[in-house]
């Protein structure tokens, strides 16, 4: 128990203080996240759309297959990502490997199937809801898909900030292909496992709570930004 | 598309990476806190940015292999030879040493503390079955480990449930061992970095079949083109200067002296 009262001391002291150290792998962290998030949603809301919307042999297939995906192993995605931007893999060329640009490509596989399914489920209830209306206008599928996205916008938040969860928390596959270099690649979570690793639980507890005040922080962020959960609101 | 992708991502990553060497390094080495007072002077001497990639020595050896790191710095004399034999890295050049320590519970029921020798504490280990942590992880620990009990003629293999292989670094390792009150090898510099002791203390230490010896490899550049073999050499160049020497064999930790310098000045590359 007295790690616990240690962490949260050390918590206060490093952000009263404004550790460089930690403003700089905070900013990092989120860098990183943000980065992946936003490609993320990307590829994966179409994705959810195009599922919702086209009928096609497949389908079922293709969706339990995303469902199935988002218990994807991080380490093993760091494996294959690290795999694959080695020197001696297919895209060594480019010396991705140990950038933030790798840890972003890593996290971007890690959570396009979890947003993709969380966005999926609520755009097809929505879709069975709108089906006949936009049907009978007889609209195109690309203005079919930016209507049920753009109407279920609240909902694909919530996939984007579940996405946002998971990679932020995320520290297997970032610490294999980042390589938590100090000052290029260390970010909130492989900072920690470092932390604890040399047995200092203190500090890496500190650490971990300023990532879930952070985290707390963004999500409120959003909520407040986007106005959800105001009552007469949708 | 997918090529302005590819331009953009190439465009960013080599902004990121200029002047800048990776090196490979042991956890042991990055514990002990000394990367912290070579790193700066590198950069001020040499006006080169080492990047350090902690890992254990298996994995860091394996970077080598792929090119993925410019060079490595480990603790594991067979596997280095061989990696220098299959032309992964030009040379093998010794730096520095420290040493290995038996850590234990306070009490010592097994009392290694009395041994004469490391290979004596393992054998009061092993038919005491007193509760031991192993690395098991292909670390240089790890097989110094695997070499003190091939010495004291026992097989890990054959151990009973006393033996606990975890397969972790050497902190993480550290940490079940705190929790079980379980003997452990550890290097001298992860020990005392260590914050989460418990009731372990350090029992055995001083035989010189202990000493831990590193080597600085730079990766072979005619197998990979792309390392930065210039920055390789230079780091090299200044790694077994007096230079060095002074701050490798000035470094204290806790007072105690962890590392001596031990570099040729040429000739055994």
């Amino acid at each position: 128990m007295i790690d616990l009262w240690d962490g949260v001391v050390q918590a206060l002291r490093l952000v009263a203080g404004l550790d460089a150290t930690l403003t700089d792998i905070a900013l990092r962290s989120l860098q990183v996240t943000l980065s992946a998030l936003g490609i993320a949603c990307l590829i994966a809301f179409p994705l959810a759309a195009l599922l919702a919307v086209r009928r096609f042999r497949w389908r079922r297939t293709v969706i339990a297959v995303l469902n199935a995906l988002m218990g994807l192993p991080p380490v093993v995605v760091g494996l294959v990502v690290y795999v694959l931007l080695s020197r001696s893999g297919p895209f060594g060329v480019l010396g991705l490997l140990f950038t933030p640009t790798a840890m972003i490509i890593a996290q971007v596989i890690i959570i396009v199937p979890l947003i993709a399914s969380i966005a999926h489920q609520s755009l097809r209830d929505l879709w069975h809801d709108y089906h006949d209306l936009l049907i009978s206008m007889n609209v195109t599928q690309g203005q079919k898909l930016r209507t049920l996205m753009w109407d279920a916008r609240r909902a694909l938040l919530t996939a984007a900030l579940a996405g946002f969860g998971r990679g932020i928390g995320e520290v297997g596959a970032i610490m294999i292909v980042g390589g938590n270099i100090d000052n290029a690649t260390r970010v909130m979570t492989t900072a920690i496992a470092l932390e604890t690793g040399r047995g200092d639980f203190a500090l890496a507890l500190a650490l971990g709570f300023i990532l879930i005040v952070m985290t707390v922080a963004i999500n409120l962020a959003v909520h407040t930004l986007g106005r959800t959960e105001r009552e007469g609101r949708w | 598309m997918i090529r302005l992708l590819l331009a953009v991502l190439v465009v960013w990553s080599s902004a990121a990476s200029a002047e800048t060497l990776r090196m490979a390094v042991t956890t042991s080495f990055h514990n002990s806190g000394l990367a912290d007072v070579l790193l700066p002077e590198i950069a001020d001497d040499l006006g080169l940015e080492v990047q350090l990639l902690v890992v254990g020595t298996g994995q860091a050896l394996r970077l080598g292999e792929a090119g993925d790191v410019d060079a490595i710095l480990v603790h594991s004399r067979g596997a280095e030879e061989a990696f220098v034999a299959a032309g992964y890295g030009t040379h093998r050049r010794e730096i520095m040493y420290n040493d290995f320590v038996l850590i234990g519970p306070q009490d010592d029921p097994a009392a290694i503390a009395e041994s004469e020798t490391a290979t004596e504490a393992l054998t009061r280990i092993a038919e005491a079955q007193a509760i031991f942590v192993s690395r098991g992880d292909d670390s240089g620990t790890h097989l110094k480990e695997l070499a003190l009990w091939a010495d004291a003629g026992r097989d890990p293999a054959g151990f009973g449930r006393w033996y606990n292989a975890v397969g972790a670094g050497m902190g993480a390792a550290l940490n079940t061992a705190s929790g079980l009150n379980a003997y452990i090898l550890s290097d001298r510099a992860s020990w005392l970095s260590f914050g989460n002791r418990g009731d372990l203390a350090l029992l055995f230490a001083g035989d010189p079949v202990l000493f831990n010896q590193y080597a600085y490899l730079p990766v072979n550049p005619e197998r990979h083109p792309h390392v930065a073999a210039d920055l390789a050499r230079a780091l090299e160049d200044w790694l077994v200067s007096d230079r060095a020497r002074d701050l490798i064999d000035g470094y204290r930790m806790e007072g105690e002296q962890l590392f001596v310098f031990n570099a040729q000045s040429e000739g055994d590359t």
